[in-house]
């Protein structure tokens, strides 16, 4: 099988400063990878560097498009990376306003993403967008308001509508759970699964949030000071964890 | 179906003056089709830690451990989750599951990941959950606010869904009333009927020698302990 996302000792600097360096892995289709680490330890940048919002300053990352294969996404051209942003790739930000435009509507955040892929019927893209966010738990008598208008779990439910009506195969995600109060954590942690199996789609979840991987994530790989220490079968790595730092971050989970 | 041979395990405590523990040592175990081998030894033995080493949830430090065609081992993450979809099943005794979703998902999990129709896998999961004696009213609850024997027997549900080569039994009766446990106990015995290589700990003795055809001391292989 081919891999859906090679990734070949990406390096980020930022001066003298690492903020990620030598990360190599495969992700293969229908698998979900997460990355932990505490703040600093470069999961995001490496996050950001694979997504192409950053530049890497070394490495190579070859995705497996639709049309011609494994593809350097670093040396495509522009227009070509943006497409893939549009289509095949999905990034699911911690802050939903990140994600979101706030002054447009439920609906049209939702169909915006449709109509960048060429869809033009009205009546389609509306009830793509109904469909949408009736499986992410928005009722349709919302679709008309503004993401200013939801709760913090609602607007990070429709960026993920948004994220994914285009069918995507690889999802981004920055710590999708994070600043939400628990109950909606577990909805989300739910849905996100249930659509995961569904779709077979591959995710890289960065996050600092041990339980959230445990529960998403099949891998995981763990980052302290822009290097991979430890990686392995998730809950090998959270049950047996080999390396000092990885042993302390699992012991240092309050338990509930 | 399963074979082991010559393993060995020690953990290394880094944030606690580095101190390693050796807790396993050149242990060797084959289990054919249709066969029951119960773990035994005190507690602190090993019994756990070898059935997550199967498991690929602890690592294994030297030595072989083959379920099927795959070297745990040294086997891939990737290679050890298909494992796990398709061939090896393991009954823990703690229930973890992603809170919100229904009892009836949690049971039809295994079936749907291994392409189960959805309408299928949720009436086997009606199936085993009557067998099972879980009332219908809790059916569309998250069993996360279950009692613990009504946890237990969702786990046995869930381990049982899919018809697994090779299953891993923590203490599938520890919690269960005599009727119960009767119906988790004739389960095994189908599972065994039809093929299935199982490896147990038991410390309901009177199930394990109805159940198991072999008893594997681990106390053998504790360093420290056998010498």
């Amino acid at each position: 099988m081919t891999p859906l996302l090679q990734v070949e000792n990406i390096a980020k600097f930022y001066g003298p400063r690492i903020g990620c360096t030598d990360v190599s892995f495969d992700l293969y289709p229908g698998e979900v990878m997460g990355i932990v680490g505490e703040s600093g330890s470069g999961k995001s940048t490496l996050l950001n560097c694979l997504a192409g919002h950053l530049t890497p300053d070394r490495g190579v990352v070859r995705f497996d498009t639709r049309s011609e294969g494994l593809r350097d996404t670093i040396t495509m051209s522009e227009p070509e990376r943006r497409m893939l942003g549009r289509t095949d790739w999905a990034f699911v930000h911690q802050h939903a306003r990140d994600g979101l435009r706030m002054n447009v509507s439920a609906g049209g955040n939702v169909g915006e993403r449709l109509m960048a892929v060429n869809a033009r019927h009205y009546g389609e893209i509306r009830a793509e967008a109904i469909d949408w966010l009736g499986r992410v738990e928005i009722t349709e008598d919302r679709i008309d308001d503004r993401p200013t208008a939801f709760s913090g779990g609602m607007q990070q439910r429709l960026q993920i509508a948004r994220n994914l009506v285009t069918g995507p195969r690889l999802v981004f995600m920055d710590e999708p759970t994070g600043g939400l109060d628990v109950s909606v954590q577990a909805r989300l942690l739910d849905l996100l699964r249930g659509l995961v199996r569904e779709m077979n789609l591959s995710a890289i979840i960065v996050t600092h949030d041990l339980a959230v991987v445990r529960l998403l994530a099949d891998r995981l790989m763990v980052m302290k000071d822009g290097h991979v220490i430890e990686t392995g079968l998730t809950d090998q790595v959270l049950d047996d964890p080999q390396h000092a730092y990885t042993q302390l971050l699992v012991s240092s989970v309050l338990q509930v | 179906m399963i074979s082991i041979e010559n393993v060995s395990k020690s953990f290394v405590l880094h944030n606690q003056g580095a101190a390693e523990i050796p807790v396993m040592r050149g242990a060797s175990l084959n289990v054919a089709a249709s066969e029951c081998v119960a773990l035994v030894g005190a507690s602190g033995a090993g019994k756990s830690t070898l059935m997550r080493m199967i498991y690929g949830n602890y690592l294994t430090a030297s030595g072989r451990i083959m379920v099927g065609e795959v070297d745990v081992a040294i086997a891939a993450p990737r290679d050890i989750i298909r494992l796990r979809r398709e061939t090896l099943g393991y009954v823990s005794q703690f229930l973890r599951v992603v809170p919100r979703v229904s009892t009836l998902d949690v049971v039809a999990e295994p079936l749907l990941a291994t392409g189960t129709k959805r309408d299928v896998a949720l009436h086997q999961a009606e199936i085993l959950l009557t067998r099972l004696n879980i009332p219908e009213r809790l059916w569309q609850l998250s069993p996360t606010t279950f009692s613990g024997g009504e946890q237990q027997r969702v786990n046995i549900a869930r381990g049982f869904a899919f018809p697994y080569p090779a299953l891993l039994l923590d203490e599938p009766t520890a919690s269960l009333d005599p009727t119960n446990r009767a119906t988790v106990l004739s389960m095994i015995g189908e599972a065994k009927a039809r093929g299935t290589a199982i490896i147990g700990i038991f410390h309901d003795h009177a199930a394990r020698d109805e159940i198991c055809d072999r008893q594997f001391d681990v106390t053998r292989f504790t360093p420290g302990l056998a010498a």
